[in-house]
């Protein structure tokens, strides 16, 4: 049986509504909510700054840090305080996403600390601690080539679709994750990931739609970007 | 280095002399822990990496009550490369068992079912640990072909009374599907396979992608500072749907020659 309509009535391509607040933190450097559906990340900066332990330090380039965490009451089950070895996984592939669009050579042995916190988790986890990421990090001034969008993609059932909730991560004939994350101005990928079953088509048509969707991501952050800027209120 | 290499790749030459798509030299030996319910260790270069399967009784999911559980990891010996040091994993180690994980775990790989006891109660507890002794490079394409290699030839322990007798050689492991990774790197724009270190080291993005006998996708994996644009990930899975055929020939001829040692 395959999977006809979505349980929340979007369209196959359409991605959950998007909320994006830049500078919710106002003591840290730079800072970004992004929230998509249920699923909400929170991204703060400090530096470009003195990097300890001073053998970590790079004569060419700025060391970005970044530690992924989820808040203990984000998921239905407690999760434990601290990173587990998902977070680990995940802080590591959120900082190689980010790094193609950072001008880290401007900040030779600085570091630059970016902390992602999920307040409350409904799928694409990741994804939005990229896009709520690349704006913490503009609205830190830090020098960058491009923002850097993000989208979880994936089949459930038979369908390919843009912007998975839990429910249709866990629905019950089998679904597939991509999560994806692109630089919108060159399309570049930085994020590809997946687990699940599919074919080389599928894979195709799911990058495909998933680069879409990031450039519409990408405008809605431009947009809140701007906003914060234009208001005169970018302290 | 890196400025060398970058150069050489320009015009479609390799450190080693080796064509874009080509493997270095593979080896791979089963069996070669007696301790282990099983084993295997590969040589692709000289990147070295032993991987064994042991068994434990422990309580099942409640997602899954009549399924083993599978726990797989890796560790990078402080000997293997002068980055590597002494501590609990670190991110790479962490990414790599993740990777493989992901590959055995939704290829279903392993007949899960056949590793109950008592459903809801008890269950074997399926360990796959990863060694990396070398690191000269592609160690996800290394570690995938030891841990396949070790599964196809692993017995597992009696059963008698619920409890393990580890000493006693029982079935064989049901490994139902073989999924082996892929790495493609790419250097200065170019696509190749089987990055050595130094290769490794100027490489800006790679893929793995974790492949099944029926060309199904089950896993894939970006990783670098870099990018990969939408064509190179169409030529990425062209070139992957090759190479697995090439390493799954291996693996097989491996297992069916039965134990080798080391």
């Amino acid at each position: 049986m395959s999977y006809e309509k979505r349980f929340d009535g979007r369209s196959f391509d359409e991605f959950r509504p998007v909320e994006i607040k830049v500078g919710v933190i106002p003591r840290a450097d730079g800072s970004a909510m992004f929230k998509i559906g249920k699923t909400v990340a929170i991204a703060g900066v400090k530096g470009p700054r003195e990097l300890h332990p001073a053998h970590r330090r790079d004569p060419e380039k700025a060391v970005l840090n970044v530690y992924y965490d989820m808040v203990s009451f984000s998921t239905p089950d407690r999760v434990r305080p601290g990173p587990d070895r998902r977070d680990t996984e995940l802080s590591k592939v959120i900082r190689e996403a980010l790094e193609p669009a950072l001008l880290l050579d401007k900040f030779p042995y600085a570091g630059i600390d970016l902390f992602v916190y999920i307040l409350q988790a409904n799928a694409g986890t990741r994804c939005a601690a990229i896009s709520a990421a690349s704006l913490a990090l503009a609205h830190a001034g830090i020098p960058m080539r491009d923002l850097v969008s993000a989208v979880a993609c994936g089949k459930v059932g038979d369908k390919i679709v843009v912007d998975l909730t839990k429910e249709e991560e866990d629905y019950e004939e089998g679904a597939t994750d991509v999560p994806i994350a692109i630089m919108p101005r060159t399309r570049k990928i930085t994020l590809l990931q997946m687990d699940g079953s599919m074919t080389p088509e599928e894979a195709k048509e799911i990058v495909r739609k998933g680069i879409k969707a990031c450039e519409k991501i990408a405008e809605l952050q431009r947009e809140a970007l701007k906003s914060v800027f234009e208001g005169g209120n970018n302290e | 280095m890196n400025d060398y290499i970058n150069d050489l790749i320009r015009e479609n030459l390799r450190v080693d002399e080796r064509d874009m798509l080509q493997y270095r030299n593979i080896k791979i030996s089963t069996g070669v822990v007696k301790n282990a319910s099983g084993s295997a260790m590969v040589e692709i270069g000289n990147t070295k990496v032993v991987a064994g399967v042991k068994f434990d009784i422990g309580e099942p999911f409640s997602d899954a009550p009549d399924k083993g559980v599978l726990i797989t990891n890796a560790e990078f010996v402080p000997f293997a490369a002068p980055e590597f040091e002494p501590g609990p994993p670190d991110q790479y180690a962490v990414e790599l068992a993740r990777v493989v994980d992901r590959g055995i775990r939704e290829s279903e790989a392993v007949d899960l079912s056949k590793l109950c006891i008592v459903p809801g109660e008890k269950v074997m507890m399926m360990f796959v640990d990863i060694y990396v002794l070398n690191n000269a490079g592609n160690l996800t394409d290394a570690a995938s072909l030891a841990v396949i290699a070790a599964m196809k030839t692993a017995r597992m322990p009696k059963v008698e009374n619920g409890e393990l007798l580890q000493n006693e050689v029982g079935e064989p492991l049901p490994v139902v599907r073989t999924p082996i990774s892929v790495t493609v790197y790419k250097i200065n724009g170019k696509l190749l396979i089987d990055a050595n270190d130094r290769e490794e080291q100027a490489s800006s993005a790679s893929l793995t992608v974790i492949l099944d006998e029926d060309g199904i996708i089950h896993g894939m994996q970006k990783r670098g500072s870099g990018y990969i644009t939408e064509q190179e990930f169409s030529d990425i899975l062209e070139i992957v749907k090759n190479k697995y055929d090439e390493l799954k020939s291996i693996v097989d001829k491996v297992v069916d020659d039965g134990a080798h040692e080391v």
